[in-house]
């Protein structure tokens, strides 16, 4: 019998290609700041799901990554004149080269030695930049008027910067989509179930999660060169936010670690409960504290999120949400 | 350098290690007996902080130091309740839930914080003059009672770990629970204690440096990832290597912003803290209770 079945990335890429046109065919600015943000929260979250999702290492600070790629895009736009798409593609190296000397160095280490090492290697970064003159210290950098000027104006500027997070977002979960399938994921999943028979089994664990690790840095890197470029001012404290590599890990957890539309949905639910939290007057106040009271029965209760926890539940949707 | 700006920044330093080091010994010993990085320990050290404001702007104007003791109470009471609610539900699951788990009490905690005190900067304004001591010139009377308050804290510990019924109890859970239920001793009891004394620890090293230095809500955050620095410079889950770990980089806080500027000395903090994690990621001391 020949079973029909829905092609997962095709469906997923077109949905997100959809929604990602719908601000630009209602006009509507404000729809389109905040799906900006959410397809940022998707790459980010998206990106750590490849590292701590399928090799089960938690990258507390993965977003020195995002800072990385913000400060050295903003840097070759600022200052050596470069177009934003070119700065956008030479923002990748950093981060990569910098995935590849502390993933070699820190990934031999187990669990918990590994997630503060990632803190403390965030933190290093920010008081570094905060120190740098280079790229502004303290104060950070911002942008002449006239760097817009090329793209036709800020207007234009940010709606190409919108564009471009959009294709970054759905590269990402097209990236964690073939990931997942191929051989090479399964060695991950092989590393995070057990490192030791995975070494029996042929898998050199040291290499892979090199790999996964350097995969997992370039994406955050293009996000946070699209999020300053549209910004126009970037500084340490927010380029290096550990609080924005949490919430990106929650969003993961929340949607469904390990799994490829997992984070699409964390990012979407978590952003939607910000926005209804900050918007409601009796709950503003008290909206951090709801949301970690979210957290802590999502954490206790339904541990594999909201897809996890459907794939559970009704076994065949597994064939259709990887 | 003289000698004369060396001696006063050296004390300096060796007061803020002691104080440094009450509370990552507070986050090492969570580590070491149950295998969790608390990440509401920032929170719960500006919880002390404010148990401290709280009692000594009320009514009755209670004395810091007799807030310092309420705190390490509450600290007490509110560890263990949160080990029962937040961890002990996961405490066997892999440590990416129960780093969650905790960070959700941190949200909750720095939540209720914010929204009750908003984030303006508060301070405890606690005056005991000065002693002049040869060489050092003045010590203020808050920097010594801050040390003799880390002091008497470590050593109570030490002696209810090592001296008690109760101590050799929790080591013994520390070391291989599930041995240690066979020797009857109630391992969930002495894990929710543990956690328990791990707060009222991070609580008491809050209360004191809110006799020090103006604090708000979100002052925790920062101390919590000096605490990390601390725990792994003196391995991971070793009380003692805490303390030790607090005083070197106390010290080191002290004494660098007399040969480099001050904005550099979190980079050197840093950089010792990932050399260890890859040099010596058992620490100074070794890890393990």
């Amino acid at each position: 019998m020949i079973r029909y079945r829905i092609p997962f990335l095709p469906v997923i890429v077109v949905l997100l290609a959809i929604v990602a046109a719908l601000p630009g065919l209602l006009g509507q600015a404000t729809l389109r700041e905040e799906l900006f943000l959410i397809f940022m929260l998707i790459t980010l979250a998206s990106s750590i799901n490849i590292i701590m999702g399928y090799t089960g290492y938690v990258s507390f600070g993965h977003i020195v990554f995002f800072g990385l790629g913000g400060y050295f895009a903003f840097y070759l736009m600022q200052v050596q004149g470069w177009h934003f798409i070119a700065a956008l593609i030479a923002s990748v190296f950093p981060s990569a080269l910098i995935a590849l000397v502390i993933g070699t160095a820190i990934l031999r280490l187990r669990g918990a030695y590994f997630a503060l090492a990632t803190v403390g290697i965030n933190e290093a970064m920010r008081v570094v930049f905060n120190n740098w003159e280079t790229f502004g210290g303290a104060v950070g950098m911002f942008f002449n008027f006239s760097i817009y000027l090329q793209y036709g104006g800020a207007g234009p500027a940010r709606e190409l910067g919108y564009y471009v997070m959009a294709i970054v977002a759905i590269a990402t979960i097209a990236t964690s989509y073939f990931v997942k399938r191929s051989k090479f994921g399964l060695s991950l999943m092989a590393i995070r179930e057990d490192q030791d028979v995975a070494m029996v089994v042929g898998i050199d664990p040291a290499r892979a999660k090199v790999v996964a690790y350097v995969i997992s840095a370039v994406f955050p890197a293009m996000a946070g060169a699209t999020y300053f470029f549209r910004n126009g001012i970037i500084e340490p404290n927010d380029a290096f936010q550990l609080q924005r590599s949490i919430e990106s890990l929650v969003m993961c957890v929340l949607g469904g670690i390990g799994t490829v539309a997992g984070p699409i949905v964390g990012a979407a639910m978590y952003e939607w409960l910000r926005g209804f939290l900050i918007t409601n007057p009796a709950l503003a106040a008290y909206q951090l504290f709801l949301a970690g009271l979210l957290l802590l029965i999502v954490v206790l209760f339904v541990s594999a999120g909201l897809v996890g926890w459907l794939r559970n539940r009704y076994t065949v949707l597994r064939a259709y949400i990887p | 350098m003289n000698l004369d700006a060396l001696i006063p920044s050296l004390v300096d330093g060796l007061m803020l290690g002691f104080v440094y080091g009450l509370a990552a010994m507070g986050l090492t010993l969570i580590f070491g007996v149950m295998r969790v990085i608390n990440l509401s320990h920032g929170p719960v050290m500006a919880t002390g902080m404010f148990v401290v404001y709280v009692l000594f702007t009320g009514p009755l104007a209670v004395n810091p130091y007799l807030g310092i003791v309420a705190a390490l109470v509450f600290g007490l009471v509110f560890g263990v309740i949160e080990y029962l609610i937040a961890v002990d539900r996961v405490i066997n699951e892999p440590e990416l839930t129960t780093l969650l788990a905790t960070f959700s009490v941190n949200l909750m905690i720095v939540g209720v914080l914010t929204a009750q005190f908003t984030t303006t900067p508060r301070a405890v304004d606690v005056s005991l003059g000065s002693i002049t001591v040869p060489l050092v010139r003045n010590v203020l009377g808050t920097h010594l009672i801050s040390v003799a308050i880390a002091i008497v804290v470590a050593a109570l510990l030490y002696l209810l770990l090592f001296r008690t019924r109760i101590g050799k109890q929790i080591r013994a859970v520390a070391n291989n629970r599930s041995a240690a239920e066979l020797m009857g001793i109630n391992s969930r009891a002495m894990l929710a204690l543990s956690f328990g004394i791990g707060t009222a620890l991070a609580m008491v090293s809050g209360g004191v440096l809110a006799t020090l230095f103006p604090f708000n809500p979100l002052s925790g955050a920062g101390y919590e990832i000096k605490s990390f620095v601390i725990v792994v410079l003196g391995g991971l889950g070793n009380p003692t290597g805490a303390l030790v770990g607090g005083i070197v980089i106390g010290l080191l806080e002290g004494l660098a912003p007399n040969f480099v500027a001050v904005s550099w000395v979190p980079v050197i903090e840093y950089v010792i803290f990932i050399a260890i994690l890859l040099v010596r990621p058992a620490g100074l001391l070794g890890s393990r209770v």
